[in-house]
C-alpha cells in the first residue's frame, strides 16, 4: 500500500469509525483495512474477541462492535458511537448493506448521499426516471444538536424502495450527523406514517479514498433482507463510476470551486458546516 | 528537462480519436481535457470537468450537438461550453454565464492539436503534405517527452515501398524537444516520417507517427505493423533507460475557480438594453412567403450560448430595435438564425431589415436572454404556434427532438408557402402537425381537438398573433389546464398604455425612494436614478424587466404575466405596469 496522509482532524481522530462489517472476518485470516492513513490488522481471536493492530506500531487500537459493524477509533473517545434509535424497533430488519470501496474522498460519498438531483441520470429506473428532474426546494437546518437537517425533499422515484411497484413522489428527511456519517428516512410505501431509515457510515480510508458501509432499518412487512442488502448493492455500484470520476477526488471548500445550484442547498451548508468545524481530512480547505 | 511553456502546440489526439458521437479523454502536461467532435464536424477541447460537481466529463454523453454530463445531466453546448439546461431547475433559463473552459483545437497532419495558452502556428514540417499522410497508431510511454524524441533520433525504419529491405539509410531532417522528423530512403524508395511527441505527464508521452504519401490496403497493414514493431522495441528501451532515473513529480495542472457570482446559485443577469455584440448577415433568404430568414455570424470570436425560447435585441441601421427569436437547434452555435416577418403596419423595424439589411452589412445584436424558458421535465410537451409565432418554438422543438422526449409542433398558417424554415420542420419528422387555411372558427375547434387530454406532467408553449393566444389560453383554462402548464409569448403587447398615473416607487434594497410622473415608467425613473435594470422590448411583452414587487398594489399593463401571477401581486413589469397604490416596495 502506498503512503497516505495522515489525519490531524481531532474530531476524526477521537471519533469511533466502521472498519469492517463483521460478516466479512474470518477467524483463519487477519484482516487488512485502513484508517485515516493508518494501516490496521484486524485480527479475530476466538468467536466473539477482534483485535485491531496498527501496522506501523504494533499498538492495539480500541475497538468494539455494534450494528453488525467493528468499529475503532485511533485516538482517545472523546463520544460514544452515532446512536440509531430505529435499530431497536423489534419490526424493522437490521442489515448492513454490503461494503462497498470507493476511490474519493469520504466527504464526497456523504455529499452524493445528500443529492437528489443524480437520481434520474444515475439510478436511472430506479431511484428516477428522465424526465422528472426537478428538485423541488426543501428545507435545511442546523439543529441544536449541531446536525444538518434537510426536510421536506420530494423526489420523483419509479422504483423507490424493493416494494414498489409503481413510481411515486417519495418524501425524504435526510440529516447529516457527523462528518463522516449522514443519514437518509423515507416514508415506508406500505405504513406511510413511518420511516426507513438508511444510515451510512462511511470509513475515511484515507484523504482519497473511502468504504461505505450502508446499515438498513427497513420494516419487515413486504420486504425480505436480501432484497434490501441488493437493491442497496445495485444504487452503490451505480454511484461508485461517477464518484471515481470526480475531480479532485478530496471534497472542496472553497465556495468558488464548484457552482452550486438551488438543490445543492443542503451541500452548500455541508460544507460550511466542515469548515466551521476544521474538518481537512478528505477536504481541500478553502482559500482565503 | 522537460519543457512545461504552455504556450506551445501538442497533438492530443489523432483525428481516428474522435469518432462519431464519442468522447475522447486526452492529456498534456497533466492537464485532463475532453475532447469531441459534435456532428458539424467542429472539435471542442474543454477542462475535463463539470463546473457542478467536478465529473469528468470525458464520460460524458455527445449527442452531436451537446455534452451532457453523466452525473445531474447539465448540457453544454457546442463550440462554447456554455450551460443550456439544468435538469433540477427545469423551469429556469441557467445563467448564461456558466462556461466551462474551452482551449484552442487545430486539426492537422490527422492529428488534433492544443495548448493552453498557444503561441504561433501547429510545428510545420517540410514535405509532409496535408491529406496525403499516413497516421501511426499513438503509442504510450512510461518516460518524459524529451527523452522519448532524443531516442527518436536514432529511430531507423524502412521506406513504405522497401518494407523488406534492411538497410534504409535514415536521416534527422529535423528535431527540437518534442518532434523529429526522419527520412529513410534504400534504393528509389523513401519515405519521410514526422514523429510529434505528446507530453502526458511529467513521466508520460505518447509518440504520435505520421508518414508521408497514402498507402492503401495490405501495404498499409504491413507498414503500420513496421512501425508497431519498431516503436514498441523503442518504448520498451526508453521506459528502461527512464525506470533508472527518479520518476518526476506529477505536474499538477491548477484548476481555475470560478467567477464569485457562481459561488452562489445564479440570479439573473442584469443588463440594460445593450447591444454588445457585432454579427455579419452571412446570408438572407426567403425564408416563406413574407419571413426573411436572416443568419447572424459574429464578427469576432464566438456567439455566447443560446437556450430554446431565446431572443436577442437586434439593433438596426435606423435606429429601432427589435426582438428576434433564435431559431436554432441545440449545439448549432456557429450562428444565430431568426425569421423576420414583415409587418404590414410597420413602423419600420421589419420594413427596415426586408428592404434595407443585405447580405454582407454588420448589425448590433444583444446577448441572447430567456423569458421563455423550456422545461424538458414534461412527459409531453405541445407547441402552438401561428405564423411567425413559429420561430421561439422551433428552437424548442428541436432541443426536445434531440433528446427524443415526446412533443408535437403545431404551425398554424394561411398556406403552405407561409410555413417558414422548411429545412428546419423536416427534421421534426411526423412531430410537426401544420394546420392550414383555417377559420377562426376552424382554429378554435382545432386547438380544442389538439388541448384535449390534459395530464398530470404535460405542457404547452404558445406563440403567435395576439387573438389566437387569447383564444388558446382560453380554451386551455377550459380544458383543464393549469395555468403552470401554459407558457406563452407575445410578439408585442397591444394593450392601450395608461401612464396617466403618478406614485412613488421604494427600492428595496437600494435604499431609495422614487416618484414616477405620469409620462414616464418605473423603468425609466430608476435608469433616471443610475439603478441598472435589464430590458428587451420595453411594451411589457418580453419578460425581461421583471421586478419583485413587496409592498403595494401593481397596475398590471403588460402581456407577459399570467393571471395567477397577477393576481398574486407579486411580480411586475417596470416597462410599462404602474401602481394603483399610492406607493410601490420593490425588491431592488
Ligand atoms: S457534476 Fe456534472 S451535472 Fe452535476
Ligand atoms: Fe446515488
Amino acid at each position: 500500500m502506498s503512503i497516505a496522509a495522515l489525519c490531524s482532524d481531532r474530531v476524526l481522530l477521537n471519533d469511533w469509525h466502521v472498519v469492517a462489517d463483521l460478516t466479512n472476518l474470518s477467524a483463519a485470516e487477519p484482516f487488512q483495512t485502513r484508517l485515516l492513513g493508518v494501516d490496521i490488522t484486524i485480527h479475530c481471536r476466538g468467536r466473539y474477541n477482534k483485535e485491531v493492530v496498527r501496522n506501523d506500531t504494533g499498538a492495539l487500537v480500541n475497538s468494539t462492535k455494534r450494528y453488525g459493524f467493528l468499529w475503532a477509533c485511533l485516538g482517545t473517545p472523546e463520544r460514544d458511537i452515532v446512536f440509531v434509535p430505529e435499530a431497536e424497533e423489534g419490526d424493522r430488519y437490521l442489515v448492513t448493506g454490503g461494503s462497498i470501496a470507493v476511490k474519493v474522498s469520504g466527504l464526497r460519498a456523504v455529499e452524493n448521499f445528500l443529492d437528489m438531483g443524480h437520481f434520474p441520470f444515475v439510478h436511472t429506473g430506479w431511484l428516477g426516471d428522465e424526465p422528472h428532474t426537478e428538485v423541488a426546494p426543501y428545507k435545511v437546518e442546523l439543529t441544536a444538536a449541531d446536525e444538518l437537517v434537510a426536510t421536506e425533499c420530494k423526489f420523483y422515484q419509479p422504483v423507490a424502495s424493493p416494494t414498489a411497484k409503481e413510481g411515486f413522489i417519495v418524501d425524504y428527511v435526510y440529516k447529516v450527523i457527523r462528518p463522516y456519517t449522514v443519514a437518509l428516512y423515507k416514508s415506508n410505501p406500505v405504513h406511510k406514517a413511518r420511516l426507513d431509515v438508511i444510515t451510512l457510515f462511511v470509513q475515511p480510508v484515507d484523504e482519497d479514498n473511502c468504504v461505505a458501509h450502508p446499515f438498513l432499518c427497513y420494516l419487515k412487512d413486504g420486504v425480505d433482507q436480501a432484497g434490501i442488502r441488493n437493491f442497496m448493492q445495485l444504487i452503490f455500484a451505480q454511484d461508485k463510476p461517477i464518484l471515481e470520476n470526480q475531480v479532485p477526488r478530496r471534497l472542496p471548500l472553497d465556495p468558488r470551486a464548484e457552482t452550486p445550484i438551488r438543490a445543492d442547498a443542503v451541500a452548500v451548508l455541508y460544507r460550511r458546516w466542515l469548515r466551521d468545524k476544521s474538518v481537512t481530512y478528505g477536504a481541500i480547505p478553502a482559500r482565503m | 528537462m522537460l519543457d512545461l511553456a504552455k504556450t506551445r502546440w501538442h497533438p492530443i489526439a489523432a483525428g481516428y480519436d474522435l469518432p462519431l458521437r464519442h468522447v475522447f479523454h486526452g492529456q498534456l502536461l497533466g492537464r485532463e481535457f475532453a475532447v469531441w467532435r459534435a456532428d458539424d464536424g467542429y472539435v471542442n477541447i474543454w477542462e475535463n470537468r463539470c463546473l457542478h460537481r467536478g465529473v469528468r466529463l470525458s464520460i460524458g454523453i455527445n449527442d452531436g450537438r451537446e455534452l451532457k454530463c453523466q452525473y445531474h445531466g447539465w448540457r453544454y453546448s457546442n463550440r462554447t461550453a456554455g450551460c443550456t439546461y439544468i435538469p433540477a431547475h427545469p423551469a429556469d433559463a441557467p445563467a448564461r454565464t456558466i462556461t466551462n473552459r474551452t482551449f484552442a483545437a487545430v486539426e492537422r497532419y490527422g492529428l488534433v492539436w492544443s495548448a493552453e495558452e498557444p503561441q504561433g502556428e501547429v510545428p510545420e514540417i517540410p514535405g509532409l503534405a496535408e491529406g496525403e499522410l499516413l497516421a501511426l497508431r499513438g503509442i504510450p510511454v512510461n518516460a518524459p517527452a524529451d527523452v522519448v524524441a532524443a531516442r527518436l533520433k536514432g529511430y531507423r525504419f524502412q521506406p513504405n515501398a522497401a518494407l523488406d529491405g534492411k538497410d534504409a539509410k535514415v536521416a534527422v531532417e529535423a528535431s527540437n524537444d518534442f518532434t523529429v522528423a526522419l527520412r529513410a530512403v534504400e534504393g528509389g524508395a523513401a519515405t519521410l516520417a514526422a514523429f510529434f511527441v505528446q507530453p502526458v505527464d511529467s513521466n508520460r508521452s505518447v509518440i504520435r507517427g505520421v508518414l508521408d504519401g497514402k498507402v492503401e490496403g495490405a501495404a498499409r497493414l504491413a507498414v503500420l505493423r513496421h512501425h508497431n514493431e519498431l516503436l514498441s522495441a523503442l518504448r520498451v528501451a526508453v521506459e528502461a533507460e527512464a525506470a533508472h532515473k527518479p520518476a518526476p513529480a506529477p505536474l499538477e495542472p491548477v484548476i481555475e475557480r470560478v467567477s464569485p457570482e457562481l459561488a452562489e446559485m445564479p440570479e439573473e443577469t442584469k443588463h440594460g438594453r445593450k447591444a454588445t455584440i457585432r454579427v455579419q448577415v452571412a446570408r438572407k433568404w426567403p425564408a416563406a412567403d413574407g419571413i426573411a430568414g436572416f443568419e447572424l455570424r459574429p464578427i469576432k470570436g464566438l456567439l455566447p450560448t443560446f437556450q430554446p425560447g431565446a431572443h436577442i435585441d437586434v439593433h438596426l441601421p435606423n435606429g429601432l430595435i427589435r426582438q428576434y427569436s433564435i431559431t436554432n437547434g441545440p449545439g448549432e452555435s456557429d450562428s444565430y438564425v431568426i425569421g423576420v416577418k414583415l409587418e404590414r403596419d410597420s413602423k419600420g423595424g421589419s420594413t427596415c431589415l426586408h428592404e434595407t439589411v443585405r447580405e454582407g452589412d454588420v448589425l448590433a445584436i444583444s446577448e441572447p436572454r430567456n423569458n421563455f424558458p423550456l422545461r424538458r421535465d414534461a412527459v409531453q410537451t405541445l407547441f402552438i404556434a401561428g405564423g411567425i409565432g413559429i420561430t421561439p418554438l422551433l428552437a424548442m422543438a428541436q432541443a426536445l427532438k434531440n433528446q427524443s422526449l415526446a412533443h408535437e409542433l403545431h404551425y398554424f398558417a394561411q398556406n403552405e408557402a407561409q410555413l417558414a424554415f422548411p429545412e428546419k420542420t423536416s427534421t421534426l419528422g411526423a412531430s410537426l402537425k401544420p394546420h392550414l387555411g383555417l377559420s377562426p372558427d376552424q382554429t378554435g375547434a382545432m386547438l380544442r381537438e389538439i388541448l384535449s387530454g390534459y395530464g398530470p406532467d404535460k405542457h404547452v408553449y404558445l406563440c403567435g398573433p395576439g387573438p389566437m393566444l387569447e383564444a388558446a389560453r382560453h380554451i386551455a383554462a377550459e380544458m383543464g389546464w393549469p395555468e403552470t402548464a401554459v407558457h406563452f409569448e407575445y410578439f408585442k403587447n397591444t394593450n392601450v398604455i395608461d401612464d396617466s398615473t403618478s406614485f412613488e416607487v421604494a427600492l428595496a434594497r437600494s435604499c431609495m425612494t422614487l416618484t414616477v410622473p405620469a409620462g414616464k415608467t418605473i423603468l425609466e425613473v430608476m435608469r433616471d436614478a443610475g439603478i441598472d435594470m435589464p430590458s428587451s422590448c420595453e411594451q411589457g411583452a418580453c419578460g425581461t424587466c421583471l421586478a419583485t414587487v413587496i409592498e403595494g398594489e401593481p397596475d398590471h399593463q403588460d402581456v407577459y404575466l399570467n393571471d395567477a401571477e397577477r393576481k398574486s401581486g407579486t411580480k411586475i413589469m417596470t416597462c410599462v405596469s404602474r401602481a394603483k397604490s399610492a406607493r410601490l416596495v420593490l425588491d431592488l
